[in-house]
């Protein structure tokens, strides 16, 4: 059986008596995209941001590829990269500025050309020499994507990859989403509260509240568990369950 | 997929590559801003200007400054220097975070010591800018070269530099620990330090006191020995020696807290909430 891209066991993060993720533990295989689905304050971004090293976990382990991304993040982040609608670009800087140094952080062969193939893809060569502060959400977002997948991760972590977009716009980064991972065989987790998205784009979602998985399953199962017609109706039951935390699903 | 080559290149523990296009960035964001580079120029002139002219009165109103008619304008030079280069270096730290860009930055094979390595790059373009066309200027107008004293001004310059990075550091710590809230630090800390570092008077003038403290302070040594070069005296190599042994210890110290702090905003998940 292959080595899953995401082993989380047990992951636990206190902010001193606040607990932010209480013991999660989940899997996602390699071109799964899978999402982390709750409301806010579930633990979803902290989730996140654990599995990018940017945050120490108080227990846990978590592993990327088959590396303890506590101990050697950097075999794995060379491979992954991020996106999220609330982590600006520099504003001042130029998008192709902006663009050019992450290759460089990335050691992205033909940058050049790299960055001009992605600007086309995501539509945004009109936008190349304006600052990536006076850009609309929608613009951000597509940059923000287009910095996202300049080393061509086999692990993109997106949180609300789609928030504050109109609907065209939305629809359209969830098509671009699928296309790459269709083309890549990139494995995607996400975190976001938007159930349309979440429906259309993934094959695995752990629904989170109070910083535990209470449940898990494709869209269609979860749907089907709870007998409702779409998983807005069951992130709803769960999100408004009168126990604190619903039964953690192991 | 990502590339057997890039996966190398995220994986090598040391690139300049990496500390380069750190230090690209701080270049676009000076270049991006006019405002800020006359800024840089604009204070050390100023202050060029004043002591200069303060300097030429005093020249025939006091032997002291008779004697060595640079004392004061070089002494100023110097000491701007050191706050400019403990400037220098907060600035670039804190243009990350009014960007709110560290969560960005470090989800990429970046290393915190490679962003360091391209802020003190970028501490001496700071200084070069700000500095060099003051002491320029001061040439034609006031007939003094700071450039005079010769091989002892590069040995001050770097036991300066290395006392404001020093500085430079633990302040960055201090931010990292406790957020923009500390932010005037990077402004104000070096002062306290101005008048223990005897910029303009002998170490002498303090009271007995208050002495070992001043001798515990690397640029307490610069401007005692640029007093001593500039009086016609030797070069002091004891006082050279001795603020380079007092800059490594405070070089240790500054990046002992700053890497403490970050590994604690790691911790905290500060990396992905701090700015403005």
């Amino acid at each position: 059986m292959p080595e899953p891209v995401i082993l989380v066991d047990q992951l636990v993060k206190r902010y001193g008596k606040t607990v932010a993720v209480g013991g999660v533990s989940f899997t996602v295989e390699r071109g799964v995209t899978a999402a982390l689905l709750g409301g806010n304050g579930a633990g979803k971004t902290t989730t996140l941001s654990i599995l990018l090293g940017l945050l120490l976990p108080s227990s846990g382990t978590v592993h990327v590829f088959g590396e303890d991304v506590l101990r050697h993040r950097y075999r794995v982040l060379p491979r992954i990269n991020f996106s999220s609608p609330y982590v600006d670009l520099p504003h001042r800087l130029t998008v192709r500025q902006n663009l050019s140094i992450y290759a460089r952080l990335y050691g992205v062969e033909r940058r050049a050309e790299t960055i001009e193939l992605l600007a086309r893809d995501l539509q945004i060569k009109p936008l190349l020499d304006r600052p990536s502060g006076k850009l609309s959400s929608g613009q951000k977002t597509r940059v923000a994507l287009a910095k996202a997948l300049l080393n061509e991760p086999e692990l993109l972590l997106l949180d609300e990859p789609t928030a504050s977009l109109d609907p065209d716009t939305g629809d359209w980064v969830r098509g671009y989403l699928e296309a790459y991972r269709d083309r890549t065989g990139a494995t995607i987790l996400l975190a976001s509260h938007n159930m349309a998205e979440v429906e259309r784009l993934c094959s695995q979602v752990m629904m989170m509240k109070e910083g535990q998985i209470v449940d898990r399953g494709s869209p269609d199962e979860l749907i089907l568990r709870y007998g409702r017609t779409n998983l807005e109706e069951v992130f709803l039951q769960i999100a408004r369950d009168k126990r604190t935390v619903l039964e953690p699903v192991s | 997929m990502t590339s057997p080559a890039m996966r190398r290149f995220g994986e090598a523990a040391f690139s300049p590559a990496r500390v380069w296009a750190m230090l690209l960035r701080y270049l676009y964001i000076l270049r991006s801003s006019w405002p800020r580079t006359i800024e840089l120029l604009y204070w050390p002139t100023l202050q060029m200007l004043i002591w200069g002219f303060m300097s030429q009165f005093l020249r025939s109103n006091s032997s002291y400054v008779a004697q060595a008619f640079g004392v004061l304008l070089g002494a100023v030079m110097l000491w701007d220097l050191l706050f400019r280069s403990q400037l220098g270096l907060t600035i670039s730290f804190l243009e990350e975070m009014w960007a709110r860009n560290l969560g960005q930055l470090f989800v990429t094979p970046l290393r915190p010591y490679e962003w360091l390595l391209s802020l003190l790059a970028m501490s001496v373009i700071r200084v070069t800018i700000g500095i060099v066309p003051a002491a320029l200027l001061a040439i034609p107008l006031y007939h003094y070269s700071i450039f005079a004293m010769g091989l002892p001004l590069v040995a001050f310059l770097a036991v300066l530099m290395a006392m404001g990075w020093a500085l430079g550091l633990a302040i960055c710590g201090g931010i990292l620990r406790h957020g923009m809230g500390a932010e005037s630090l990077a402004w104000t800390v070096i002062f306290a330090l101005a008048p223990l570092s005897c910029i303009y008077y002998p170490v002498t003038t303090l009271p007995y006191w208050l002495r070992p403290l001043a001798w515990a302070l690397p640029s307490t040594y610069v401007f005692e020995g640029m007093r001593a070069v500039l009086f016609g005296q030797n070069f002091r190599t004891d006082y050279f020696l001795s603020a380079i042994g007092l800059d490594l210890i405070y070089l240790a110290f500054g990046a002992t807290i700053f890497f403490i702090a970050f590994r604690d905003a790691r911790r905290r998940g500060a990396l992905l909430q701090m700015g403005e």
